[in-house]
């Protein structure tokens, strides 16, 4: 397919989704053949409804949700929706933003499969949504506390387990390091690191 | 004696049951035998694939897909290339395309095997699985012989395939075509008509297709309910468009349908293993097998050993990795199970900003309280069979 015409048929959606939800989609964008629609997060049952019922888009098919952590921003997760139309074959992607206190509604009455994705979005970025029938944690251990997935949780964890010999149980420990985890910057290999390396007081 | 009230009781199917096929864990509340509700706990192999990702370069995270679906690894290894190769608008060699279906359609068929023998195996059928692992044993030699490992192969790469395969080798996939379509035959003749699998399998786990569609399922379980749709038609990626295969479509939807589809796309995917082959041979089908843009891919041993250029590449791409210009984009391909996508975002840095891996199992088994609602108990496990799942891709 031309990606011209792949663009202006994308284009053309993402207009009709503008036009067809006034003041709960507030914006799309077409980049590297795909589309991606802003919404309130307050109105996506809204949304994800009338894609899903209107004939025009026919997105019936439910593919995806998920969050990503932008811990810089105020409202710090997007809650990304991926949606299919089989019978249209496109795609579209559903952008909201909220942060860590404010719910997003459930779309678990529009499409059943949302469960455990929302489940896991919740487990992993701590993402909370409203009217989820069992917002357990779904991936992480059985009393893990933390979101392991938001920028600020490290790579290592918090907490190791080990069979105890002794107490013939499995215990949990503080994670110790046998070495320092090891993060190299290569953003700017060219110039230089922003720390003092020693013996650089000798250079000045 | 008075009447006692009846009540459900709990049960714990796994996570150490085999026919739970890895590590699921079932709580089944049970009214008789009959199951009145099913909670599954998963998470058991949880091993933070999306976390360690965003800590390695692009590079260094493909070997985490091989570890997510170890029955199917090379379709997850495409998907995530695929991803990155969109976002950095990079064209795959015409050879290394051909290489990439061949080798995606020998994976379709290793993990048909698994899925349809052990199927049949955890209701009761002995013989399958002895008859087809031998030839899921050949493929892995193939793998093997193209990349040096049986399962974890690391084989595809941003921009195509790592290294190109000697003739002999396509040779030997040419002349395993014959017996591997026999092996189906045989299978065919254990299972299909067999009145104790057709007992256990017809009308079990029936999902409509707008079920099907609302629940996220893909691949053959929507292709069981009546959905003609496979992104290897409706989505062309690398070389299919030109290649000639049916798309098998059930009635019902049910185990039994799955089934009779998983068979047929083994059949088919035998004939799209010969017109690579054959395509493999013309003149158009020679070439590099790797994009030769060594910004992106490392170049050749050779080069390394006489070009100053080619040394620096390799050190800094083996080091710092590549960049992928920031942005986002959803790649999905259909994987043996259904679609696998990758949901990647790049903030313009060697590593993946964010890289969500949408499990097709993980869809699949989150409507196992809704599929198997009235089921006997004994059902479960031709249920949990036809599903197709594998731990690593659900759990990740």
């Amino acid at each position: 397919m031309d990606d011209k015409v792949v663009v202006d048929r994308l284009d053309e959606l993402g207009q009709a989704i503008l036009r067809a939800l006034p003041g709960a989609v507030t914006g799309y964008t077409v980049a590297v053949g795909e589309l991606t629609v802003t919404a309130k997060a307050s109105e996506i049952v809204a949304v994800t409804t009338r894609l899903r019922d209107d004939p025009e888009f026919a997105f019936v098919g439910f593919v995806d949700v998920t969050a990503v952590d932008w811990p810089q921003r105020a409202k710090r997760f997007d809650v990304v929706y991926h949606l299919l139309s089989p019978t249209r074959n496109w795609r579209v992607r559903i952008k909201t933003e909220t942060d860590e206190t404010t719910p997003v509604p459930s779309i678990i009455s529009v499409f059943p499969g949302a469960d455990w994705f929302e489940r896991e979005a919740f487990d992993l970025y701590g993402v909370v949504f409203e009217g989820h029938p069992d917002l357990r944690r779904i991936l992480t251990d059985y009393g893990f506390e933390g979101h392991p997935l938001r920028k600020d949780f490290p790579l290592t964890g918090f907490l190791e387990v080990r069979w105890d010999d002794e107490q013939k149980r499995v215990v949990y420990e503080k994670v110790q390091l046998g070495q320092e985890f090891r993060n190299f910057d290569f953003l700017s290999p060219w110039e230089g690191t922003d720390y003092v390396l020693p013996g650089d007081e000798k250079a000045k | 004696m008075a009447e006692t009230s009846v009540r459900s009781f709990t049960i714990n199917f796994g996570p150490q049951h085999p026919s739970a096929h890895g590590v699921l864990r079932l709580l089944l509340d049970l009214d008789g035998e009959v199951v009145e509700r099913a909670d599954a706990h998963v998470g058991l192999l949880h091993r933070g694939t999306e976390k360690l990702i965003e800590y390695k370069t692009y590079m260094q995270a493909i070997p985490y897909f091989d570890r997510l679906d170890y029955s199917s690894p090379m379709s997850q290894e495409h998907v995530f290339c695929m991803a990155i190769e969109k976002l950095l608008g990079l064209e795959v060699p015409r050879r290394g395309q051909l290489l990439r279906v061949l080798f995606l359609e020998l994976t379709r068929i290793k993990n048909h095997i698994l899925n349809i023998t052990t199927g049949a195996l955890d209701i009761g059928a002995l013989t399958p699985p002895l008859w087809g692992f031998e030839f899921r044993e050949q493929i892995m030699g193939f793998y093997e012989r193209a990349s040096g490992a049986r399962m974890h192969a690391n084989y595809f790469r941003p921009g195509g395939v790592h290294q190109d395969v000697p003739q002999k080798l396509l040779d030997d996939i040419e002349a395993f075509c014959d017996p591997c379509l026999d092996m189906i035959a045989d299978l065919d003749a254990l299972l299909t008509e067999n009145r104790i699998f057709k007992q256990r399998m017809v009308d079990i786990g029936i999902m409509t297709l707008d079920e099907c569609w609302g629940w996220g399922y893909s691949g053959p379980l929507v292709r069981a309910a009546g959905g003609a749709w496979d992104l290897r038609r409706a989505q062309p990626y690398e070389c299919y468009d030109e290649m000639e295969f049916d798309i098998p479509v059930g009635k019902h939807g049910d185990c039994y349908d799955r089934y009779l589809v998983r068979m047929e796309e083994m059949r088919q995917s035998i004939r799209i293993m010969r017109q690579c082959l054959a395509k493999l041979k013309q003149p158009d089908g020679q070439g590099p097998v790797l994009a030769e843009d060594n910004k992106i891919t490392p170049p050749r041993r050779g080069e390394m050993k006489r070009s100053m250029e080619s040394l620096i590449h390799h050190f800094k791409l083996y080091t710092e990795g590549f960049h992928v210009p920031a942005g986002e984009v959803y790649a999905a391909a259909e994987t043996p199970k259904g679609e696998l996508g990758v949901y990647l975002v790049s903030d313009g840095t060697n590593k993946p900003y964010k890289c969500k891996i949408r499990a097709t199992g993980f869809a699949h088994l989150s409507s196992i309280d809704h599929i198997s609602k009235g089921h006997m108990l004994a059902d479960m496990t031709a249920i949990i069979g036809s599903l197709d799942l594998v731990f690593g891709e659900v759990d990740r």
